[in-house]
Formats: C-alpha cells, sequence, structure tokens
C-alpha cells in the first residue's frame, strides 16, 4: 500500500490535467465521472491505506517520487510523508472532498463551465493534498500556493461580475502576504538547519534551539504569518467572507476540506518549533481567542446565509488556533475533523436551499422551509446542534468542550482563554439557530421551486450521520475516558495534562459549556421566534445600529486596509504611472535640444557674422596669452 | 632700421590689416570681401618683411613670398566659387548664400 | 569547429534570407527558420551528447588568432552556463520566426536578416572569450535590433528606437573604456597584450583601478539588465517593439546583462565586487519593488509587461551579489524562466494586438470566454509570471531569495514582498483582460494551430522547469562553482550550511582574503559549495 502513496494526489491531478485538456469535448456526463471519480478513487486509496495504517500502527508512511532538484546540499524532492497527523487530514481532504464533487455535479449541472469548474475543484483536492502530504516544506508550500491559486479561480468562477474577479483577487493576494512571510520562515528554517525536511527540522530543532531562543520566536512567528493566512485569522481574515462569492459547493471546499485547514496543519505539522517558543505560541491562542470572538460577533449581524458560515468558520478555526496554542494539539486537530463535518454540510445544506429559491441568499427572504425540504431541514439542524455543541448528543460539543477544558485547565491555559472560549461558544450558539430559525421557520417568503435530489442529500445524510457519531472516539475524561483519538495522534503529537486542582471539576465547566449554547439556542428562540418585537426594539436603539453596522462590516477591517494600504498603493502606483524616473532622461533629452536651438542660431549663414566671430575669438585669444 | 622706421612700418601694416578687416566685417559684396581679405594678407606680409629686416633672417621675405603664392591660389578658388554664387544666386550679396544655415 | 558554425550559419542565413526576397516573397521566412532550426538541433545535440559535470567547466574551445599584434583573437568557448543560453537563444529564436510569419509583411527578407544578425551578435556574446570580440559582438547585436525597433514598431517606434540605442551604445562604451583599461594594465603589469579571457582573469589590480574597471562593465550590463534607475530605455523598447523584437529583447538581450555579470564582472573583480555588493543588491531590491509597483498602473500591455522585466531582472542582480551557489543557480534559472515567461507574454500581447489592433487593456475585457485556449495558456504565463511553484520561475526566485538571505537578511525580505507586489500585477492582466466583460463585443478567434505551436511548449517547458530544473542546476553548476572560485578562501573545505553556521562564531577561521567580505556579510563561508 505504501507504494500507492502518490496516487493520493496524482489522482485528482490526473484528473484536473483531463479536464483541462480534453473538458471541453466530454460530455457532462464524462466530466462529472471524471472529476468525481479522481477524487472518489483517491478517498478509496486514503480509507484502504488508513485501514492498513491503523491495523499495522507504523509510524509513517513515505515514499519519495523523484527528486525535484539539488543545489548546494539543498535537495528537496518531491516526497510523501504520512503519518497520524497528516492521515487525518488526507481523510478529511479526501473523503469530504468526494462527498462535494458529487454533490456539486448536481449543483453546478445548469452551468456552462461545467468542465472547468470540476477541473479547478480536483486541482483544489490536488494541491491541498501536496500540502498535507508533503515531507518537506518547499512542496508544502508548492500545494500551499496551489491552493492559493485555486481558492483565486474558484471564488472568479463566475467571472464575468467583477465583484467576483476583485473578491478572487483579495483572496490570492491577501493569504500571499501570508506565503511571503511564510517563505521569510523558511529561509531562516533553511538557513539554521541546512534543509527543508520536516521531521529533520522537528528532531534537530530541541538541540539547535534553546526554549525561547530568539530565533525560534522570529521563525515560529513567521510560519504563523502564514498560517494565519491560509486560515483567515486575524489580521488577515478579511478575504474569507468575500470568498463567498464563489459557487456553494466551492465555499464548502474551502471552509471544509482544504485551504482554511491549512494553517491548522502547518501549526500542528510544525508543533516542535512551536513548543520551542511559549511567546509565540501563546500569541497563536491569542490570535484564536480574539479572532473566535470577533468572528462570532460579526456573525450575528450578518443576513447573507453564505456569510454568516464564513464567518463562523473563521470562529471555529479560532478555536483550533486557542487549542493549538494552550499545547492541547489532538484537541486542535479533533476538532478540525468534526468542523470538517459539519461546516460542509452546513455549506451543502445552504447550497441546496440557495438552488433551490433561485440563487437567493439573504436569509430575510427565506423563511418557513421546514416543511418544504424536510431532509435539508433536519440535515442542516443536525449540522447547525454540532457547531452550536448541543451537549451529549453532538460531536461538536465533544471537540469544543475538550478546546474550553484545556484553555482553562492546561499547562498554559488561563482564565481569560476560557471564558473567551465560553463567550465564543454562547455567540456561536445564537448566531446558528438565528440561522436556522430565520431560514426554515416563520412563514415562506421566496417561492421555492423543485426539492433537491438524491445526488444533492445523499452526501447531506452521511455527513449529518458524521456529524453526530464522529464525536464519540473521544470522550472526556470524566465521562467515559475514551480517548481514541488522542491515542490515535500520541506518537505524533504530544499529549497535554490538565491542572490537577481543577481535574476534580470538570463536570463543572462541561456543565457550564452546555448552558452556554443551550443558552445560545433559548437567546434565539426569544428573539427570532417568540418574540421577534424584542429584537426589533433593540435593533432601533443608536448604540445597537451602530455596532450592527461595525459588525457587519467585520470590525472595518477591510475599510481599514483599504485606507492603509490598497488605495495608497494605488494611489502612488497611478500617480507615477508615467515612471518619474524616466523624467530624467527626456530632461537630458531636453536639455540637448536646447543647446542645439541655442547654438543652431550662431549657424545663420552671414559669413560677416563669421568672421567677425573669428575676430571676437583671435582678439579674446591674443589678450589672455598677453595677460597670462 | 632705425626704431623710428620700424614702428612706423609696423604701424601701416596694423592699419592696412584694420582696413580690411573693417571691409570684410562692413561689405556685402563678396568682391569686395576678397579684396579686403587681400589687403590683409598684404598688410601681413609687410609686418613679417619688417620683422625679417629687423631679425636680418630670410625668415620674413621667405614667408611674404609664401604669402603672395597662398593668396594667388586663394583668390583663383575665391573666383571660382564667386561666379558659381553668382550663377546660382544672380547676386553678390554674401548674406544672401545663407542657404547652409542651421 | 562547431562553436563557429553556430554564428556562421545565422549569418549567412540572415544574408541569404534577404537575397532570398528576391526569388519568392515568402522564401525568407523559411530561410531563418531552416538556419534557426539547424542551430537549435545542434545544440541541442551538444547538449545531449556531453555527460553533465564533468569536472572541467569547459566543453568545447575554438581559438584561431585574429589580429595577432594587438593579442585579439577569434575565440570562443562553452561552458555549461553558455549552452543553457545558447538552447534558450535558438529556442526563442524560432519562435520569433514563427510569431513574424504573419506579424511582419513589409521588408521581408531585410527583417529576418536583422533578426538573425541579432541571434548571431547574441549566439557571439554567449560564447566569446575574447573581450575584443565580445565588445564586437555586443555592438553586432545591437544595431540589427535598432532596425528591428525602429521599422518594424509600433507608433512611437523612432523615439523608442533612439532611446534603446543610446542607452545601450554609451553604456557599450564605458565597457569598451574597460577593456582597453584592464588591457593596458594587464599589458604593463604581465608583458603580454591580450584580451583573452582566461589571461585576464587573474590580472593583479590595484582596488582603485578595479573599482573603476568594474563599474565601466556594471555600466553596461546594468543597462542592460537593466536596474533602476536606467531601466527606463526598456518600456519604451519593449512596447514598441514588433512582437519577435519583444521577445528577443526580453527574453535573450536582458539575458546579456546577467551574462555578463556572471562571466566578467564576478571573476575578474572579486574584491571590487564584494565592496559593491551590498549597494548592487540594494538595487536589485528598489528594481524588484519599483517595477512592481509601476507595472501595477500600466494600461499598455506591453509596457506592463515590461515593467515586470524590470522587477524580475531585479532578483538577477540581487542573486548575483549574493556569491553563493543557491543564488547563483536561482539566477541562471531566473534568467531561463523569465525569458520564456515574459517572453510568452509578450507573445500573448502579439496574438491579441493581431486580433483587436491595441495593447490598451481598457480596451480589452472578457476574451476567457471568447478564446478559452487562449486564457488557459494566458493563465499559466500569469501565473509564472508570479511565481507560482510548480512552474519555473518559483524555483528560481526562491533559490536566489534562499541565497540572498544568506548574505543580506533585510534586503531579502523586502524582496520577498516583491512577490506580493508581482500577485496584484500579474493578477490585473488577467482580471482586466480575460475576466471582467470589456467594451467590444466583436467576436475573438481563438489561438489557431501555429499560435498552439508556439505557446504549448513554452508552457510546457515552463512546467518542467517548474518541476524537475536538475538538468539545467546540472549543467550549470561547474561554470558557477568556477565563477564563485574567486570567493571561495582556497583553505576553507566543503561546508555543510549548518556547520558553517557554527563555524561562524569562530573568527579563527577566517582567512585574511575573507575578513573584508565578513564584514560586509555575516556569513561567507557557505560560498563553497557543498557537492
Amino acid at each position: 500500500m505504501e507504494n500507492l502513496l502518490w496516487l493520493i494526489p496524482a489522482l485528482p491531478f490526473l484528473g484536473a490535467l483531463l479536464l483541462i485538456l480534453f473538458g471541453t469535448r466530454l460530455s457532462r456526463m464524462l466530466v462529472a465521472i471524471l472529476g468525481v471519480g479522481s477524487v472518489a478513487a483517491s478517498a478509496l486509496i486514503t480509507i484502504l491505506l488508513g485501514i492498513e495504517f491503523l491495523a499495522n500502527r507504523p509510524e509513517f508512511y513515505h515514499q519519495e517520487v523523484w527528486q525535484w532538484f539539488s543545489v548546494a546540499g539543498f535537495t528537496p524532492s518531491i516526497a510523501f510523508h504520512i503519518d497520524a497527523l497528516s492521515m487525518v487530514f488526507v481523510f478529511v481532504i479526501t473523503f469530504v472532498g468526494a462527498l462535494i464533487h458529487l454533490y456539486a455535479t448536481a449543483y453546478m449541472a445548469e452551468d456552462q463551465n461545467f468542465s472547468r469548474f470540476f477541473a479547478c475543484m480536483n486541482l483544489f483536492v490536488g494541491s491541498m493534498l501536496m500540502l498535507v502530504m508533503a515531507d518537506n516544506l518547499l512542496l508544502l508550500y508548492l500545494g500551499w500556493e496551489g491552493v492559493g491559486l485555486c481558492s483565486y479561480l474558484l471564488i472568479g468562477f463566475w467571472y464575468k461580475e467583477p465583484a467576483n474577479g476583485y473578491a478572487a483577487r483579495k483572496a490570492f493576494i491577501i493569504t500571499r502576504v501570508g506565503d511571503t512571510a511564510m517563505a521569510i520562515g523558511l529561509f531562516m528554517l533553511f538557513q539554521a538547519f541546512g534543509t527543508l525536511h520536516i521531521q529533520t527540522i522537528l528532531s534537530e530543532a530541541p538541540e539547535a534551539w534553546s526554549v525561547g531562543s530568539q530565533m525560534s520566536v522570529i521563525v515560529v512567528l513567521l510560519l504563523l504569518g502564514g498560517a494565519v493566512g491560509k486560515s483567515g485569522q486575524l489580521p488577515l481574515q478579511t478575504w474569507l467572507p468575500d470568498a463567498m462569492a464563489g459557487p456553494t459547493p466551492v465555499s464548502a471546499l474551502i471552509h471544509a476540506a482544504t485551504m482554511v485547514t491549512a494553517g491548522v496543519y502547518l501549526i500542528a505539522r510544525m508543533y516542535v518549533i512551536f513548543e520551542l517558543a511559549p511567546l509565540a505560541q501563546t500569541i497563536v491562542a491569542i490570535v484564536g481567542a480574539v479572532t473566535l470572538l470577533l468572528a462570532g460577533f460579526s456573525a450575528l449581524t450578518q443576513y447573507d446565509l453564505k456569510r454568516v458560515l464564513a464567518y463562523s468558520t473563521i470562529s471555529q478555526i479560532g478555536y483550533m488556533f486557542l487549542a493549538l496554542g494552550v499545547g492541547a494539539w489532538s484537541a486542535g486537530i479533533f476538532h478540525f475533523m468534526i468542523h470538517g463535518f459539519f461546516k460542509a454540510l452546513l455549506f451543502l445544506c445552504a447550497g441546496a436551499i440557495i438552488m433551490a429559491l433561485h440563487h437567493e441568499q439573504d436569509m430575510r427572504k427565506m423563511g418557513g422551509l421546514r416543511h418544504k425540504m424536510p431532509i435539508v431541514y433536519w440535515t442542516f439542524l443536525i449540522g447547525a446542534a454540532s457547531l452550536a455543541a448541543l451537549p451529549i448528543i453532538t460531536a461538536g460539543f465533544y471537540s469544543k468542550d475538550q478546546i474550553l477544558w484545556y484553555a482553562l485547565a492546561g499547562e498554559n491555559g488561563n482564565t481569560w482563554f476560557y471564558l473567551a472560549g465560553l463567550t465564543g461558544a454562547f455567540i456561536t450558539s445564537i448566531y446558528t439557530f438565528r440561522m436556522v430559525f430565520m431560514t426554515f421557520f416563520g412563514e415562506s417568503k421566496t417561492h421555492m421551486e423543485h426539492p433537491p435530489g438524491k445526488v444533492i442529500t445523499i452526501p447531506l445524510i452521511i455527513l449529518a450521520i458524521l456529524s453526530l457519531v464522529g464525536g464519540f472516539i473521544e470522550l472526556p475524561h470524566n465521562f467515559a475516558h475514551f480517548t481514541l483519538f488522542s491515542d490515535y495522534l500520541a506518537p505524533v503529537l504530544p499529549g497535554i495534562s490538565a491542572n490537577e486542582g481543577l481535574a476534580a471539576n470538570e463536570w463543572m465547566f462541561q456543565l457550564l459549556a452546555a448552558i452556554a449554547s443551550l443558552g445560545g439556542v433559548f437567546v434565539a428562540y426569544l428573539f427570532y421566534i417568540k418574540s421577534p418585537q424584542l429584537l426589533a426594539s433593540i435593533e432601533r436603539s443608536g448604540l445597537a445600529m451602530a455596532l450592527h453596522r461595525f459588525w457587519h462590516s467585520g470590525w472595518g477591517f477591510d475599510a481599514l486596509y483599504d485606507a492603509l494600504i490598497v488605495r495608497p498603493y494605488v494611489f502612488f502606483s497611478r500617480l507615477n504611472k508615467r515612471d518619474f524616473i524616466d523624467s530624467f532622461y527626456t530632461g537630458l533629452a531636453r536639455l540637448a535640444e536646447g543647446f542645439h536651438v541655442m547654438f543652431s542660431e550662431t549657424q545663420n549663414g552671414v559669413l560677416r557674422n563669421y568672421v567677425a566671430g573669428i575676430v571676437v575669438g583671435a582678439i579674446m585669444i591674443l589678450t589672455i596669452s598677453l595677460f597670462l | 632700421m632705425t626704431p623710428a622706421h620700424m614702428e612706423a612700418a609696423l604701424l601701416l601694416a596694423g592699419v592696412l590689416f584694420m582696413l580690411g578687416l573693417i571691409s570684410v566685417l562692413i561689405r556685402r559684396n563678396i568682391i569686395f570681401m576678397l579684396i579686403s581679405v587681400e589687403i590683409m594678407l598684404n598688410a601681413a606680409g609687410l609686418a613679417f618683411i619688417v620683422a625679417g629686416t629687423k631679425w636680418v633672417q630670410p625668415d620674413g621675405q621667405v614667408m611674404f613670398i609664401f604669402i603672395l603664392t597662398m593668396a594667388a591660389a586663394e583668390v583663383s578658388v575665391g573666383l571660382a566659387l564667386i561666379l558659381q554664387i553668382y550663377h546660382q544666386l544672380k547676386t553678390l550679396d554674401s548674406d544672401a548664400a545663407n542657404l547652409m544655415k542651421g | 569547429m562547431i562553436l563557429v558554425w553556430l554564428i556562421v550559419i545565422l549569418m549567412a542565413g540572415g544574408l541569404l534570407a534577404w537575397l532570398s526576397k528576391k526569388v519568392n516573397p515568402e522564401l525568407p521566412r523559411w530561410v531563418a527558420l531552416a538556419a534557426v532550426l539547424l542551430d537549435l538541433v545542434l545544440i541541442v545535440y551538444l547538449w545531449v551528447s556531453t555527460e553533465a559535470s564533468t569536472g572541467s567547466a569547459w566543453l568545447l574551445r575554438y581559438e584561431f588568432p585574429w589580429i595577432p599584434q594587438w593579442g585579439v583573437s577569434f575565440s570562443l568557448a562553452l561552458d555549461g552556463l553558455s549552452l543553457l543560453m545558447l538552447v534558450l537563444t535558438f529556442f526563442l529564436g524560432l519562435l520569433a520566426v514563427l510569431i513574424s510569419w504573419k506579424e511582419i509583411k513589409n521588408k521581408v527578407g531585410f527583417f529576418h536578416f536583422n533578426l538573425l544578425w541579432v541571434l548571431a551578435g547574441i549566439t557571439g556574446v554567449f560564447l566569446t572569450m575574447d573581450l575584443f570580440l565580445f565588445y564586437f559582438f555586443w555592438e553586432v547585436m545591437l544595431i540589427p535590433m535598432y532596425f528591428l525597433i525602429g521599422v518594424w514598431g509600433h507608433e512611437n517606434r523612432t523615439y523608442a528606437a533612439y532611446k534603446f540605442f543610446l542607452f545601450t551604445q554609451a553604456s557599450g562604451l564605458l565597457m569598451l573604456l574597460a577593456i582597453l583599461g584592464l588591457y593596458f594594465i594587464h599589458g604593463s603589469e604581465t608583458g603580454t597584450y591580450t584580451f583573452n579571457y582566461f589571461e585576464l582573469l587573474n590580472t593583479p589590480l590595484a582596488p582603485a583601478a578595479a573599482r573603476l574597471l568594474m563599474f565601466g562593465f556594471l555600466a553596461a550590463f546594468l543597462v542592460k539588465l537593466p536596474v533602476v534607475p536606467f531601466h527606463s530605455w526598456l518600456p519604451d523598447a519593449h512596447s514598441q517593439a514588433p512582437t519577435a523584437g519583444s521577445l528577443i529583447l526580453a527574453g535573450l538581450l536582458l539575458k546579456t546583462g546577467a551574462y555578463g555579470l556572471l562571466r566578467f564582472v564576478l571573476p575578474l573583480f572579486p574584491t571590487a565586487t564584494v565592496e559593491f555588493a551590498p549597494w548592487a543588491m540594494l538595487l536589485g531590491v528598489i528594481g524588484i519593488i519599483y517595477g512592481a509597483i509601476v507595472a501595477y498602473s500600466q494600461t499598455d500591455l506591453k509596457r506592463l509587461v515590461a515593467y515586470t522585466s524590470v522587477s524580475h531582472m531585479g532578483f538577477v542582480i540581487l542573486g548575483v551579489f549574493a556569491f553563493n551557489e543557491w543564488a547563483l543557480q536561482g539566477v541562471v534559472m531566473q534568467m531561463i524562466a523569465h525569458g520564456l515567461s515574459t517572453g510568452a507574454l509578450f507573445i500573448l500581447a502579439g496574438f491579441l494586438y493581431e486580433r483587436i489592433h491595441t495593447r490598451d487593456i481598457t480596451q480589452m475585457g472578457g476574451f476567457w470566454a471568447k478564446a478559452p485556449r487562449m486564457g488557459v495558456i494566458a493563465l499559466v504565463f500569469v501565473m509564472a509570471s508570479l511565481g507560482l511553484p510548480g512552474l519555473g520561475n518559483f524555483i528560481a526566485e526562491f533559490l536566489t531569495l534562499v541565497g540572498s538571505w544568506q548574505a543580506a537578511n533585510w534586503l531579502t525580505v523586502f524582496a520577498t514582498i516583491g512577490l506580493v507586489l508581482a500577485t496584484a500585477y500579474s493578477l490585473r492582466i488577467m482580471q482586466k483582460v480575460f475576466y471582467e466583460p470589456g467594451p467590444r463585443q466583436e467576436p475573438l478567434p481563438d489561438l489557431n494551430f501555429r499560435e498552439m505551436l508556439i505557446a504549448v511548449p513554452m508552457v510546457l517547458s515552463l512546467l518542467w522547469l517548474g518541476l524537475y530544473p536538475q538538468p539545467i542546476l546540472d549543467m550549470a553548476r561547474p561554470s558557477i562553482t568556477e565563477q564563485l572560485q574567486a570567493y571561495t578562501s582556497p583553505e576553507s573545505t566543503i561546508v555543510e550550511p549548518k556547520t558553517a553556521l557554527v563555524q561562524q562564531l569562530d573568527p579563527t577561521t577566517t582567512t585574511d582574503q575573507l575578513a573584508i567580505n565578513q564584514r560586509a556579510f555575516s556569513n561567507l563561508q557557505i560560498f563553497t559549495s557543498p557537492n
């Protein structure tokens, strides 16, 4: 099986290549088979590989396909390395990715650029697989940038609308800002270790760097820059809400399986050097905590169904960063997996709704869909429950509870992180059920065309089941002490021990989390079902309106960057369109022309003037020679 | 030659030269300009002769003969050019011959 | 002898093309095609038949005394670097002939004469090992290029041609002065007056003289490269030249500047370059950022691409003056990858110009729907230009930056920021030309067979360079280590980068010669190539 490793990323790439070359000439059916089949085949190989992996428990699988290049001791390879950590990512990417592809065959059925869509989607999955399977950071960087390119192509898929193109470019450029920081981090790592091979760096770093050394802090912060760019964390989060311009399956792919989780992967992958820089690691946690709150508040105010989900992604990734920041590595990865399931589910449900309502995304124009599309309703409800972390039954509860617990009781945890997480959980619950109530309850406002077909509902049901039962592979200590997932990750990522004093009272904090979650549901119910007039009266107050506007615009980050960076850049670029340096040379030319005009005046053809000139000159020379 | 004679002779040469120069500058007729140039040449020749006499050297007279031949050559070329100018422009006004001005 | 043939075929082909106009107006195209193809076959044969990294850097030598009393000889030599550059030359030359097939309609014979003579000049520059001859070829490539721009260019061609000529000629004369200076200094020091490169290599030079001579050479190469603030001939020349002219300018002529730096400036003036290196790198970074900023606001497509060249060539000078193998390999890769990707963008502009007769991107738009094949190919070229991994430019830029990071941290940081700016201007091309709906509604024919024949090999080569650049790197390695020899202290053995870092803390390992370098850069021991 180990020899088949290369097939996992190669199949989607092959699919993309075939679709690019022959896509326009193939029938829709064939395109769909190629597009879905390539990812599904990868998923199949992954599952087979995973079974073998679980059975034999090797430390890792490794395969070198070819040596990329070799310059003076810098020898990156096109080589794949799969261990427990990357296995989780590969599984989520291929499996959820395949479901999204399947769903997309129905969603995009009417689109005239069907083959281009699947070519880009396959490329996207392939790049992401490259990213998580790379055995060296340069290959990881290849996937990293490839993901950026694909997001650009897919967000701007409906290119005729300039706004979509703008969103696409924004996504590419902002993530590239992060990538640049990461690239500098790679230069430093290379200088320090003479290689970019991940495992070598991880094993040599503890000897080379002391804990808290300046070098490690700088490197970690630079890598963090890359991670926040791709994962849509503060301060580079602004591209993510706009990325909703793409077709809904793309959003699902970006948010659940690919792209935004790249940052989480990078941090988890390089955890050794993050642990060497406690200061930087705390910054990771702070970034996560602040982001999850900011994005949560923004999500409360959105009316666009997909934008709510986008902000919720930013917020949930904030949780993962928080987990990674406090050193609860496996909790972060666990939440990543569960989030992959329920966020894909929510996006696909949203897509089904949007499609049924003629591409209407405004929740104010939805409502009453509960009876019209029951399957979508129930699956969406499950996804929402998981996102809101309703206790006991949903997977989201277990993953989020673990993060909250370690944010408080972990070695690096403290009360502030816990409070941020708890508040976030409360807000999450409010905006999630606000979404459910606005969309499915109340009276219907838009005519619905036809209920979604099987191709759409099957992925929903599968993902819904996973969103419910996925959590049972890792249960809290006092609950059953069932730690399948963290045991599985233990060879790759270190465990975390909880504060002894608090451990006795763990149930109390779980209760708090449950209350926060249920309380959020209740608040949403109160405002959106029971007494909407209460909400209306609050909204009318001046402060609330200002706050609403502020949150709605994503805390004004867009305007800030626009004013600070984008507009000055464009302004100066336009100002200098004619290249002021050139004016120096044209100035020289002008000067020469000026002399030309001046001296050609003397060549007036009047013989007597010339004679006079000679005489004057002769006299001058004579005078000078007399006096000298 | 006494110094007084010499001064007078050099003065004469100077006056002749200035006369020639001034008439080159103020005349517009090319023939007159040519004649004025001849006067200037002769003034220079006179100065050479005087200097030669003063230092009792033959060089002054050699130079004068040289100037004479040169003036002859110059006049022949100059007159030919003047003839051409007259054919082309139907005038002997030197200011009219400014077709090659910059 | 085969080296002489490479030049003779082009020159004779040029004359023949001019004459064959009389027989048939289409014949010059075929003659030119045949000549370039023959050269391409020859050089590829040379490439395939030589074993890479066989120890000595020099693969072939040819020498014939020309003016022996002055010490001028017709001396040609081929090493890996020249070989790579020649492959690029003939490959792009072939495309230049193909691209002009429909575009050039008047004075076809004279056009191909000029085209082939430019190529001959470039070939000569890449091959000669005699400075007198080098200057000769430097001029040979200048004059036909002047005609290419001035006769077949766009609306403002005369201005652009003059500007191009004046800039390159003035800087070339400074180089001539420096060559003569070197010649006489060498002559008076050693008694043999010679222009031979190999003999001049070890000329003992006083620091002040070395500095002056180096600036003479630098003048020519930096203007050609070009480096801000000597770049302003380039946007005009590139945007006004016919497509083939732009292709050769961007793809090859700029590379002669980079080649000159590698071949002449580095080995001839080792100490002076080390002194100058921080400034040169600074100029490179300024070029990267300045070019990118100005490129962003251009509306003339060819002008935009021209400014991206300024930006990309900044990486070349940044890398050259980092004096280590990573950076220099990056520079060689950049020369090739940039030749392909930027040449490709000019070709694309040519395709568009043939169709809609404008280079103004505000007049374009929505071409993706009309010409999807062109769109996909343009996407690849644009991505190459912004340095997407998997395409050649990424390897080039990454290696350059890895190398320059060892030499100057902060400058590298700013150079890396240039990558973000590159994204901005590159995506603007895609957006304005292919995505956004444009003002024109008329249909746009997609690429035809001949055009695909031009574009597809470029896409494939870029992919090849990005995914498996090892053959190129192996080919260039012996030459690069040779150019770097002067920067490696004889005592220091092969040092792995990691141990080099440790050694850096121990000042006793530094030799006197390296003491200057040590001040300029933190860790120079890495210059040694551990292979």
